[in-house]
């Protein structure tokens, strides 16, 4: 059979199988089902619900303005196909094209497409993570217990780790008038993933709204009275606080162990695929039948030297889906590389964040807009006097300017008058980002591997 | 109704919150917080909101409506 | 073609009725260069892409002094200070945040919504003055009164002082038309005078209003006091100027725009008459359109930008001709095809970035009620002569008669 007969069969009565029915898998599916694949198509998820959006979970389903059993996705389109949900996979025969099921079924496929994200960190300390009080949020089940105990009023919230997660569940607290201590281990809030500069806006943003933020600080300990209950925490200051609610949010694990010996490149930080979603094989070898979007996936990107980026943001696995859809059913000469610039938002403290590029790639960060101090402003990130990221506090208006420089490779740092530069906003500083070798809180970014020529490319990206 | 807003592409505009205050709401300045899932009697509100989105970030699944007719609402433009 | 001549039929009145054909010819160079230190941009990318450049200044003063002999010279002449429209950040983002608190979302978010029944009642209204008449101006009847009801009564202006208002309105939206015709010397005296008498005017009844506040904007611009201070006492005014100037002109050609539009469609026109919800994507396929606000006239670059294949020098005023981008082949199929249907109408219509228009939600709603009823109330509609008459005005373009005869009115 020839290439094109076989791509026309796998188009007209293939099967697809999906791992992961959440945003990603959802996506990719009416995408497959947009470009016209009309065989079967499968998809896999370990939570008995259907796609839903995690981002309100920790906004507004902590403040009540939306319940948690109603955050299903949009559908763009039907999507005809078998779902097999609360069920999880539990391994991969790459040889015979199998899905193996938690229920002992096995699905077979001609193309697979591995969409299975990435689960909350648990607290290290399993008898202490059992106490009732402790909480992690990641699932709709997480927020619908959390937004439980929240609205019992408990006397005080922990909450440990400041990352974007943690920094908003500590909003959500302070709204509901409920007192909130944050223990992190870093030197300010969002340093991983913004830097120091910027972090200390987010330390006077949490500050200001009566948050008791404890940074360089780590949880030693939980502790339970006889009941099982939380009742405090000790902290590597010698300290302890009385706490009935403490919220881990530690970052993510991703969820590769069910690949452990398939001979798929998987590993606790990611699959690694090409930029057309292709997986790796252990041997280093992608795979022809074998696609990875979403958290999960790791996967080298051409205007950040081609660096492997793995990438927990919405958009991301939105576009990725998209991306890795279309050339699981294309012929060679039709696939897509998966571009997409890197952007995520953040709501806290009624200030909107949001951040185009890759921030902790940045060496430098200049105040380009706007001002530190009136927590409003625009931050550009350089690297290698290239403008690589931009930081928005409540300027999102000015932020696609900033991705086209990030694009075009425009220099840093930049060397136009704009509207709103300040004094301060003249001089580059260091972004001071912490020692990636320490581990932090939740980066929202990790990058591992490096391509042997730093290459620059002009990217342009499709306008309609 | 379900509904999903791309918060990459808000620009905090606020037209929704406007149209359709009892679904959309801005929070502070720029941020957006919504019902991911409207309640029927608001379906008209929501189609206002939804239309006049500058960046038509909005995106809705009516009941009882064809898919169709809101696939291309993310589409076309980054 | 030269440039030079191209940019000057586009100012010329000669050509209001149907600029379109000069706008297609405009974008086969996106940036065009006009003279020494103007810039005409007119593809959609291009104008969208300098919207959200802050190299870009919304300010006069910064104007180089040649490029500045170009340009209005209204503010010089105004007793009023720039308001947000004509400055950048932080002082525009202070005021437009200050003048939306009691507007819009989010500490007035229900305001916008709930004039709807209001909205709704001085439509009917209007139609019904239509009386016996089986012929009317859409514009003095209709489409003029309706917004200008609006928002004398958003701001809090005492309804037997609008007839002044409108006189005050006229004669300050045409000192906005970069080629007003006439004598240059005499439009900017009448223009320095209007709106002198407006802030008098204004100035009069924000003394009454700081005394015993309403539920008007007015007054709580004038009473304000959130976390942005309080706006002072020339603040106030110049932004009471700017709603009401802004809040006029630009929802009257809307209208007049639409019904026009629907009259030359009678397919759609029959549609809206049968489902009411065709009225809110056929307003945004209008904006695009038939933009009441055709170009921005009134940009100054900080630094030298690249783009469309043109270096733009610093100092340079630049034209965003909004009405050719929401032609643009490049962006949108089949563009001079008015589809109400269209999947994808992220016109330009409103403008983009910090500056997009303040009214934008009322202005919606406006066009979506006001259309709707003369669709379901006219019976037998028809223009009476088409092209109709236009304004004078090139940049705040619309009809200044529209006159429609109809068999009679529908209850």
């Amino acid at each position: 059979m020839s290439g094109d007969h076989a791509l026309e069969w796998l188009r007209r009565e293939g099967r697809i199988v999906i791992v992961g029915a959440s945003l990603a898998g959802l996506r990719a599916a009416e995408t497959l089902r947009k470009e016209g694949f009309a065989g079967s198509l499968t998809l896999i998820g370990d939570e008995p619900h259907e796609p839903y959006d995690r981002p309100p979970l920790s906004k507004q389903v902590l403040l009540g303005h939306a319940s948690a059993d109603h955050t299903e996705l949009p559908r763009r389109r039907g999507l005809d196909a078998q779902w097999r949900l609360g069920v999880a996979a539990t391994g991969l025969d790459m040889a015979a094209r199998r899905v193996r099921l938690a229920d002992g079924d096995e699905v077979e496929y001609d193309r697979l497409l591995i969409t299975t994200g990435v689960r909350a960190r648990p607290w290290p300390h399993p008898a202490e993570a059992e106490l009732d009080g402790v909480f992690v949020l990641r699932t709709r089940d997480d927020a619908a217990r959390l937004h439980r105990r929240l609205a019992a009023s408990p006397r005080r919230v922990l909450v440990i780790g400041a990352g974007f997660t943690g920094s908003e569940i500590a909003s959500a607290c302070r709204e509901r008038g409920l007192p909130v201590t944050v223990a992190e281990r870093g030197a300010a809030p969002l340093v991983g993933a913004l830097g120091g500069v910027i972090g200390q806006v987010a330390a006077e943003l949490q500050r200001a709204h009566g948050v008791d933020l404890r940074c360089g600080i780590m949880v030693t300990g939980l502790e339970g009275d006889s009941a099982g209950r939380l009742r405090r925490a000790h902290l590597s200051d010698g300290t302890t606080l009385d706490t009935d609610v403490a919220v881990v949010s530690l970052g993510a694990t991703r969820n590769t162990e069910w690949l452990a010996g398939s001979g798929v490149g998987a590993g606790p930080r990611g699959i690694a695929c090409d930029a057309g979603c292709r997986a790796f094989d252990i041997r280093g070898i992608v795979t022809d039948d074998i696609f990875v979007a979403g958290d999960v996936a790791r996967s080298p990107h051409a205007i950040f030297g081609y660096q492997f980026l793995s990438l927990e943001h919405w958009g991301n696995a939105v576009a990725q889906a998209e991306t890795a859809a279309h050339n699981m059913i294309s012929s060679s000469s039709e696939r897509r590389p998966h571009l997409w610039v890197p952007a995520f938002w953040s709501s806290q403290f009624g200030v909107n964040i949001k951040s185009v590029g890759v921030p902790s790639l940045g060496e430098e960060v200049i105040v380009a807009q706007g001002s530190l101090a009136d927590h409003r402003f625009t931050g550009v990130y350089g690297y290698q006097g290239r403008v690589i990221a931009a930081v928005s506090f409540d300027q999102t208006k000015w932020l696609e300017f900033y991705q086209r420089q990030i694009e075009t490779a425009a220099p840093f740092p930049p060397e136009y008058s704009s509207v709103d530069r300040r004094p301060e906003g003249l001089r580059p500083v260091p972004a001071d980002f912490p020692d990636p070798s320490l581990p932090t809180h939740g980066p929202s970014v990790t990058v591992s591997g490096y391509s042997p020529t730093d290459q620059r490319i002009t990217f342009t990206p499709a306008r309609a | 109704m379900r509904l999903v807003v791309d918060l990459n592409r808000c620009q905090g505009y606020a037209q929704c919150a406007f149209l359709a205050p009892d679904v959309f709401a801005m929070h502070g300045e720029e941020s957006l917080l919504y019902n991911p899932h409207a309640d029927e009697a608001q379906r008209e509100q929501v189609r206002r909101a939804a239309t006049a989105c500058p960046v038509q970030a909005i995106l809705v699944e009516y009941p009882q409506e064809a898919p169709a007719a809101v696939e291309e609402g993310l589409s076309g433009v980054r | 073609m030269t440039q030079d001549t191209l940019l000057r039929q586009i100012t010329d009145y000669a050509n209001r009725a149907d600029p379109y054909p000069l706008y297609t010819e405009l974008r086969k160079k996106p940036v065009r260069q006009e003279g020494d230190e103007l810039f005409v941009v007119s593809t959609y990318w291009e104008i969208k892409s300098l919207l959200h450049d802050p190299r870009i200044s919304s300010d006069a003063r910064n104007l180089s002094p040649g490029a500045a002999g170009t340009l209005l010279q209204e503010e010089e002449a105004s007793p009023l200070p720039p308001a947000f429209l004509r400055l950048d950040p932080p002082e525009h983002d202070r005021l437009r945040r200050m003048t939306m608190r009691p507007f819009g979302p989010p500490e007035t978010p229900r305001r916008v919504n709930g004039m709807r029944g209001e909205l709704a009642r001085i439509v009917d209204g209007l139609i019904d003055g239509f009386g016996d008449r089986k012929q009317v101006d859409i514009v003095d009847d209709f489409s003029y009164p309706f917004p200008v009801t609006v928002i004398c009564r958003l701001l809090g202006i005492p309804r037997e002082d609008e007839a002044r208002f409108h006189a005050w309105a006229d004669t300050i939206a045409a000192g906005l038309d970069p080629d007003p015709g006439g004598d240059p010397g005499e439009q900017r005296r009448a223009t320095h005078e209007a709106r002198t008498e407006l802030g008098m005017y204004l100035s009069g009844l924000i003394d009454e209003r700081s005394g015993a506040p309403g539920d008007d904007m007015l007054s709580a611009l004038v009473t304000q006091h959130g976390p942005d201070g309080r706006m002072t006492r020339m603040e106030v005014l110049s932004t009471a100027a700017l709603l009401l100037i802004a809040g006029h002109e630009t929802t009257v050609n809307l209208i007049t725009n639409g019904t026009l539009t629907l009259l030359r469609n009678p397919d759609v026109l029959e549609r809206l008459r049968d489902d009411s919800r065709l009225a809110v994507p056929l307003v945004e396929e209008l904006l695009r359109f038939e933009p009441p606000v055709q170009l921005l006239p009134q940009r100054t670059t900080l630094a030298d930008i690249d783009i469309g294949g043109t270096t733009i020098p610093k100092g340079a005023s630049v034209w965003l001709v909004l009405a050719a981008g929401n032609r643009d082949p490049k962006r949108f199929p089949d563009p001079d095809r008015f589809d109400p249907d269209r999947p994808d109408i992220q016109h330009l219509g409103f403008g983009s970035g910090i500056h997009n228009c303040f009214g934008a939600p009322l202005a919606r709603l406006e066009a979506q009620l006001a259309l709707t009823a003369l669709a379901q109330r006219l019976d037998a509609p028809r223009l009476v002569e088409d092209p109709p008459p236009y304004r004078q005005n090139a940049v705040l373009r619309g009809p200044r008669h529209l006159n429609v005869s109809f068999d009679g009115l529908r209850s």
